[in-house]
């Protein structure tokens, strides 16, 4: 497979939250800013490109029988030392995603990666792999941030539009969540069709 | 943290809801809710690990982390102990109860990704419970998974039948159903 193609393929063909619906926890928990979304998915990324490449890198020294507890721990380290570097350097980003940071290990999309790309492909294409899912995850949750943003508190990446007062803000409550990521699904199916 | 107990159970079955205000194990409650059968033995599942896990994690927290001092290390020895758990809850469940087995078995191995089962136990020990709280805690929190996936199989079942626009099938319709569902939820909000 060429190498753009394993990039773009993450971003729009396997975009893990509009088409493979995966990772729906964090998508719709963190997502009630631009930021804290783009943090999330960032995060995420982080995670993914890194278990990616030890898993592809180990993989042929992995039993079969326990390879999944075997992913696991390795996703597990990275997302402790992602957590920990968080809380070192952006405390802030990690107090508003909270206990969504640790989750980073159940999320499907990173144990997925590893089943079906990491544990079959090279170290590179692995690599490349967790780029495209990881940029394709990073643009839902950030696209998904702003709009709430805008619509539940009229700003954007924290910077206000004035318009706040006209807002309903249960956009940046829990149902606003749903609801967006909801018809962005829809937008999403019927452009896909075209 | 001074919490009664009434207050822990009626915060976590309704005011916290574990799907629809705090966003945890969406994906089984999109995926398995399309009947009020399946979910109901999903339900059963999860309450049963989450109780277990509750007790487990918290003692092993309190008795190997803190003292070792290697609280850093909660993430992956929590993960561990969750799919250990329901690894040993399959094989112990298949020896003891063949029927118990047929009903929850096929719910057993999706749990491990289950992220409620890992986050309440990581919410409870952030919480500052006891281990009674804990419990209470996550009984309450697994019922209020429970309820909020049968309501809503209820509601699906009955959306099967209605002619929905083709772009809205499957997943855009029952998220824009659970947002309503979520509205309503936001009814108890303030209750304790």
């Amino acid at each position: 497979m060429n190498k753009m193609q394993i990039v773009l393929n993450g971003i729009l063909k396997n975009n893990p939250t509009f088409v493979l619906v995966l990772g729906m926890c964090p998508t719709l928990g963190t997502t009630t800013s631009a930021i804290n979304g783009l943090g999330m998915g960032v995060a995420t990324m982080a995670v993914l490109i890194m278990s990616n490449l030890v898993i592809s890198l180990i993989k042929n020294f992995i039993p079969d029988k326990v390879r999944i507890p075997a992913f696991i721990v390795v996703i597990a380290s990275f997302v402790t030392i992602i957590q920990m570097l968080m809380q070192a350097y952006v405390p802030s980003l990690y107090a508003s995603l909270g206990v969504f940071i640790p989750l980073i290990v159940v999320n499907c999309i990173i144990l997925g990666r590893a089943e079906a790309f990491a544990s079959k492909n090279g170290a590179v294409d692995s690599i490349l792999d967790g780029i495209g899912i990881g940029l394709g995850f990073t643009i839902a949750l950030t696209l998904i941030g702003a709009v709430r943003e805008i619509l539940g508190s009229g700003a954007i990446f924290g910077f206000s539009l004035g318009i706040a007062d006209y807002m309903p803000l249960v956009f940046v409550l829990a149902p606003g969540a749903f609801f967006v990521l909801g018809y962005m699904m829809v937008l999403f199916n019927k452009l896909a069709k075209k | 943290m001074e919490l009664s107990y009434f207050a822990i159970i009626i915060g976590a079955i309704f005011v916290n809801n574990v799907v629809f205000a705090q966003f945890l194990g969406i994906c089984p409650f999109l995926g398995v809710s399309s009947k009020v059968n399946t979910s109901l033995g999903m339900g059963a599942a999860v309450t049963f690990v989450m109780a277990l896990a509750s007790i487990v994690a918290w003692s092993i927290q309190t008795f190997i982390l803190v003292p070792l001092q290697i609280e850093y290390m909660q993430t992956i020895v929590f993960i561990l102990v969750i799919a250990a758990l329901v690894q040993m809850v399959e094989i112990v469940l298949k020896k003891v109860s063949p029927s118990l087995y047929q009903a929850l078995g096929i719910f057993l191995p999706l749990i491990t990704t289950n992220c409620a089962v890992l986050g309440v136990a990581i919410l409870m020990i952030q919480k500052e419970f006891n281990l009674l709280q804990s419990f209470t805690y996550s009984v309450a929190t697994a019922i209020g998974f429970a309820m909020a996936l049968v309501l809503f199989a209820g509601i699906r079942e009955r959306l099967e039948l209605d002619g929905v626009p083709a772009a809205f099938k499957g997943n855009p319709i029952a998220l824009i159903t659970a947002a309503i569902l979520a509205m309503a939820f936001m009814g108890f909000s303030g209750l304790v």
